[in-house]
C-alpha cells in the first residue's frame, strides 16, 4: 500500500502542481506542455484506480491529437502582440465576469460531487460497479457502452460528426486559379497530344499557353 | 528490505531489456546504411572493426566528444528537454513487448493501446525541439512533422482495430496467440502493407521523411542540435523505427511464434524468432530508403487521409461483418 500512495501522491500533485503552470505561465507555449504533462499524470492516476481504457484513451486522444492541435495553434499566435492585449493593460477586466461564472460553475459542481460522495457514499460504491467482476476494464467498458447505451453512443458520435462537418464547412472555401494535379488526366495522355510540332517563324517564337 | 529487493530485481530486468535494445539501434545503424550502400552498388560502412561492425560506436564516440551548442535565443529548457523526451519515449514502449509468452517486462491488459499512445505522444520530441530552436527551418520541420505524424496515426489506429477484431483482446501475448494458426499477414494483407507505409511515415523514414527534408529543411528540426543532443535524437529515432518494426512482427508477423509449429523449430526461442521478423521488417525498411524518391507534402497528405483512412475503414467494415457472419468473432 505505501507504494501505492507514494504513487498517487507524486502523480497528484503533479497533476496539480502542473494545472495552476497552466494558468499561472506567463508563456502561452508553456502552459500548453503543462497541460500535457496535466494529461498526463491525470492518465496515470486514471490507470491507478484500475482504468486503464480510460487511460490509454486519455494519453491517446487528449495528449497524443488534441494537444498537439492546441500547441499548432498557440505556436502560431503572436506573443508580443498578445501581452499588450490580454495580459496587461484594462482590457483584462472585461473577461472577469465570463470567468466569475464559469468558476462558481464549476465550485458548485464540485460541491455536488463532493456532497454526494461524503453523504450518498453508495451512488459511488465502486462495489456496485462492473469492475469488480473478473472480466477486464476494456470488456466490462465495451459491454455496458454497446448495450445499454447503445442510443446515447450513437447521439454522441452523430454530435460529433455534425461537428466536423460543419467545421468543414465554415473553413471551406473554393479557391480560383489553382492548378491542381489529377492523375487520370496525367497517366492517359498520349504522345500525341503531348507532343506537338510547330512552324516557328523566325523572330517571333512560339507561345506556351500557361 | 523487501520493497527494496522487488526494485532491484525490475531495474535488473530493464536493464536487461533496454541495454541490447540500445544496442541493436547502433547495429541497426549500421545495417541501414549496408543495406543502403548495397542497393547503389557501395561498399558502405566497412572500416571500422570486422564489416564495419563498430561503424556506429566510432560514431557515438565521435558525437560524445562534439561540443553541446545551445543557441542563445533559444528556450533553453525546452531545448534540452527535446531529445531526452524523444529517446525516453522510444526506450519505454519496449516495456510491454513480449519475446515469449512469460519473457515481457509489463504484461498489461492494453498492451496495444500502451504502445499506440507511446508512438502518438512521439510527436512531442519533434514539435519541442523545433519549437524551442526559435529558428525558421527547424519550426516548419516540426510542423511538418506533426501534421503528418497525426495523419498516419489515424490509419494506424484503424490498422489496430482490424487486428483487435480478430483477436478480441487488447493483450499484446494474446495478440501473438491468436496468430497460433495462421499469421494476420494472410487474411489481413492490404493491411500490413498500409500498416508498413503508414509506420514509414510515422518515423519519418524515406519516401516520407519531409521534416528532415535536407534540400528544403537543412536538417528540419534538428538543425540546431549538436553533439551528443543530436545522437540523442537520432538514436530515439531509430529506436523508434525498430519498435514500429516489433510492432508489425506482433500485430501481422506472429510476434514470438515460430513460422511453422513442427519439432527443430519450435526449439528456437521465441525471442530469436521476434529478433528476426523485426528485422525482416527493418530490411523492408531500408530498401524502401533506398529504391524510393521522397513524396512531396501534399501527395503525402492525400494519401494519409484520401487513400488510407477509407481504406482501412472499410477493411473495418468487412472485417467485422465478415467475422460476424460467419459466426468467427472472438468471445472470451
Amino acid at each position: 500500500m505505501i507504494a501505492h500512495a507514494i504513487f498517487f501522491y507524486t502523480f497528484s500533485i503533479i497533476a496539480v502542481v502542473s494545472a495552476i503552470m497552466v494558468t499561472a505561465s506567463k508563456n502561452t507555449v508553456h502552459s500548453v506542455f503543462f497541460l500535457i504533462l496535466d494529461f498526463i499524470s491525470i492518465s496515470c492516476l486514471f490507470i491507478m484506480i484500475g482504468a486503464e481504457f480510460l487511460g490509454m484513451i486519455m494519453l491517446i486522444v487528449y495528449v497524443g491529437a488534441v494537444a498537439v492541435l492546441f500547441l499548432f495553434v498557440v505556436m502560431m499566435l503572436n506573443v508580443a502582440q498578445q501581452k499588450n492585449q490580454w495580459f496587461a493593460g484594462q482590457q483584462s477586466s472585461r473577461h472577469i465576469p465570463v470567468g466569475l461564472i464559469i468558476s462558481t460553475l464549476i465550485f458548485f459542481e464540485i460541491i455536488i460531487v463532493i456532497g454526494g460522495w461524503k453523504y450518498k457514499p453508495e451512488i459511488f460504491d465502486i462495489n456496485n460497479s462492473i469492475s469488480q467482476t473478473s472480466i477486464s476494464n476494456t470488456h466490462s467498458l465495451g459491454q455496458i457502452l454497446y448495450t445499454d447505451y447503445i442510443h446515447v453512443f450513437q447521439i454522441s458520435g452523430m454530435i460529433l460528426l455534425v461537428a466536423m462537418v460543419g467545421a468543414i464547412v465554415l473553413t471551406f472555401r473554393q479557391r480560383s486559379g489553382l492548378k491542381r494535379q489529377s492523375y487520370i488526366k496525367q497517366i492517359s495522355r498520349e504522345r500525341t497530344e503531348g507532343v506537338e510540332v510547330l512552324e516557328v517563324q523566325s523572330n517571333k517564337g512560339v507561345k506556351i499557353d500557361d | 528490505m523487501e520493497y527494496l529487493s522487488i526494485v532491484f530485481q525490475e531495474v535488473y530486468k530493464i536493464l536487461f531489456l533496454l541495454v541490447p535494445v540500445l544496442v541493436s539501434v547502433a547495429m541497426i545503424v549500421w545495417l541501414d546504411r549496408r543495406v543502403w550502400a548495397f542497393v547503389q552498388k557501395r561498399q558502405g560502412p566497412n572500416v571500422v572493426g570486422p564489416f564495419g561492425l563498430l561503424q556506429s560506436l566510432a560514431d557515438a564516440l565521435k558525437y560524445i566528444f562534439k561540443e553541446i551548442i545551445i543557441p542563445s535565443s533559444s528556450n533553453k529548457v525546452i531545448f534540452i528537454l527535446a531529445p531526452i523526451v524523444t529517446m525516453t519515449l522510444a526506450l519505454i514502449a519496449w516495456a510491454v513487448i513480449p519475446f515469449s509468452a512469460t519473457q515481457v517486462l509489463a504484461d498489461i491488459n492494453v498492451g496495444i493501446l500502451y504502445l499506440f499512445a507511446v508512438s502518438s505522444l512521439g510527436v512531442y520530441g519533434i514539435i519541442m525541439g523545433g519549437w524551442a530552436s526559435n529558428s525558421k527551418y527547424p519550426f516548419l520541420g516540426a510542423i511538418r512533422s506533426a501534421a503528418q505524424m497525426v495523419s498516419y496515426e489515424v490509419s494506424i489506429g484503424v490498422i489496430i482495430i482490424n487486428v483487435l477484431l480478430c483477436v478480441g483482446s487488447l493483450n499484446l501475448n494474446d495478440i501473438v496467440i491468436a496468430q497460433q494458426n495462421m499469421w494476420f499477414v494472410i487474411p489481413l494483407f492490404p493491411m500490413f502493407i498500409i500498416f508498413f507505409i503508414s509506420a514509414l511515415a510515422e518515423t519519418n523514414r524515406p519516401p516520407f521523411d519531409l521534416p528532415e527534408a535536407e534540400a528544403e529543411l537543412v536538417a528540419g528540426y534538428q538543425t540546431e542540435y549538436s553533439g551528443m543532443m543530436y545522437a540523442m535524437f537520432w538514436l530515439g529515432e531509430y529506436a523508434n523505427i525498430l519498435l514500429m518494426c516489433a510492432m508489425g512482427a506482433i500485430l501481422f508477423l506472429g510476434g514470438w511464434m515460430s513460422p511453422i509449429d513442427v519439432y527443430p523449430f519450435t526449439l528456437v526461442p521465441g525471442a530469436i524468432w521476434l529478433i528476426l521478423k523485426i528485422l525482416l521488417l527493418f530490411i523492408l525498411f531500408a530498401l524502401v530508403k533506398a529504391i524510393v524518391p521522397r513524396y512531396r507534402y501534399d501527395q503525402l497528405m492525400r494519401l494519409g487521409w484520401k487513400v488510407f483512412l477509407p481504406l482501412s475503414l472499410i477493411w473495418v467494415v468487412l472485417t467485422a461483418s465478415y467475422l460476424f457472419y460467419f459466426n468467427l468473432l472472438p468471445v472470451n
